[in-house]
């Protein structure tokens, strides 16, 4: 177990010094993420009941957009210089490095995610406080449930060469349950609706969450295996 | 009595849609035994080495490391092998040192710094230890990819055309590892499809055309001229 964790943090380390140098996934992100809001913005306008029926699906389309983005990154690294076959190489449990992978990739999308949460208030001139505990908790579950089959998926198409197509079409079906709970949820608490209005999108985010986490770890070898 | 090989292949076949690499390949190579597989363009070299590495499933046949099946039991070759292919398998953005750390710790080694330093002195980049990978120059990045095996000791050293690249120094360094992971126990298969340093380090030359080994005979046997003759004789008969 312990081995485990030590495999898997060193994979998270790897990614996120490369991404602290390189700042390639984190500049793409916030731009495009800076882009939607213009857009959203001249969509919606300043009609404020509008806003209020839209800003759920607008936030979420904006994390998911930018995890597209972020998530059919995540074995970049790997293609140079072959890094992808040495991975391979490498004897013992490969999940550990699913799980390195998923935890790099959860880490981006969050604080994508804040940083568009905070861009929405200023944006839309919202005031999102009192939402805030609520929207933690989607805004986690979603990115896990997002992020469990987003690292997946990018690993079967990493060697593919329509990759770029193939990851979103793949991707975005099984997507389903969580877009739907995370836009439910999220509008119940930006309503001010009590937590027991929601909770039931919420257990089924988690239950999302927990099948797209294990089906990750078990099938992930099996994945990279050529 | 001689030993049991220590990588074993029998009529390996590989092939890619109707094109055949590989057809009834047969290759033996014993403890602290070193075979060079010479080959033109496209015979199939880096193919047989992939397999060895399991990274290529083979089409019929079988293909064994120290008793390990390289289809049905990949995890238990892996642990014997270190491949070192055209990739370098390095991280442009890390450095010399997390490059090492990285690799060590994810095939399951713990590294103290000093063996960290000792693995780069054994290549020469203890004075790049801590510059990224980017700034280094092709031979460099081979020596790094090297140091990987000094840390975790593999039995089989596969190698795709190793010298390539590599500047006179840094084929001399080359060429006295290999001998002492020879002198070790340890064995080793390169492909090439160049006469020079290679052929030095070979205990046995294997030269694979027409899918198969056309010619297996000790290196002592043999001048570079004859190997030149033999390579270029059945080269020819393989077009």
């Amino acid at each position: 177990m312990l081995t485990f964790a030590r495999r898997a943090f060193i994979v998270v380390w790897k990614d996120l010094l490369i991404e602290r140098r390189s700042k390639e996934t984190l500049n793409a992100l916030f731009f495009f993420a800076l882009l939607l809001l213009f857009v959203f913005q001249f969509a919606v306008g300043p009609d404020r009941e509008r806003l209020a029926g839209t800003l759920p699906g607008l936030l979420w389309l904006g994390f998911i957009l930018s995890g597209l983005l972020g998530l059919g990154r995540t074995f970049v690294a790997e293609r140079e210089n072959d890094c992808w076959e040495a991975l391979l190489l490498v004897p013992g449990d490969k999940s550990a490095i699913y799980v390195g992978k998923l935890a790099g990739n959860v880490l981006l999308m969050l604080t994508v995610a804040v940083l568009l949460l905070a861009l929405f208030t200023i944006f839309f001139n919202i005031d999102l406080a009192p939402a805030i505990p609520a929207l933690a908790a989607v805004v986690v579950l979603g990115t896990l449930g997002l992020a469990s089959v987003g690292t997946l998926f990018a690993a079967m198409t990493a060697s593919v060469r329509a990759r770029e197509l193939l990851f979103p079409v793949l991707l975005l079906p099984v997507q389903v349950p969580v877009l739907l709970a995370t836009v439910k949820a999220t509008e119940a608490a930006l309503a001010g609706e009590p937590f027991a209005a929601y909770a039931h999108w919420l257990q089924l985010l988690a239950a999302a969450d927990v099948i797209y986490l294990v089906a990750g770890i078990l099938t992930f070898e099996f994945v990279l295996e050529p | 009595m001689a030993a049991d090989p220590l990588i074993r292949v029998t009529g390996l076949r590989k092939t890619f849609g109707n094109h055949r690499v590989l057809d009834g390949l047969d290759l033996d190579v014993r403890v602290g035994e070193a075979v060079a597989v010479l080959g033109a363009n496209g015979a199939g070299k880096t193919t047989l080495l992939k397999v060895l590495a399991t990274l290529v499933r083979p089409t019929r046949g079988t293909a064994t490391v120290a008793g390990h099946d390289c289809a049905r039991d990949p995890e238990g070759v892996r642990r014997e092998i270190g491949l070192v292919a055209h990739g370098s398998y390095v991280y442009e953005d890390l450095t010399a040192s997390e490059n090492l750390t990285f690799w060590a710790t994810l095939a399951g080694v713990r590294l103290s710094a000093a063996a960290r330093a000792g693995a780069l002195a054994t290549v020469e980049l203890d004075r790049a230890a801590d510059e990224r990978v980017r700034t280094f120059s092709a031979g460099m990045k081979r020596r790094l990819s090297l140091a990987r095996f000094v840390l975790v000791r593999p039995r089989v050293l596969l190698l795709d055309e190793p010298f390539a690249g590599l500047d006179q120094r840094a084929r001399k360094w080359l060429e006295e590892h290999l001998a002492s992971f020879k002198a070790g126990g340890g064995s080793i298969v390169m492909a090439t499809h160049s006469f020079g340093r290679e052929l030095a380090v070979a205990d046995r030359i294997a030269i694979l055309a027409g899918g198969a080994i056309a010619l297996d005979t000790p290196r002592g046997a043999l001048s570079a001229d004859d190997v030149q003759r033999s390579y270029a004789l059945h080269t020819e008969d393989a077009c």
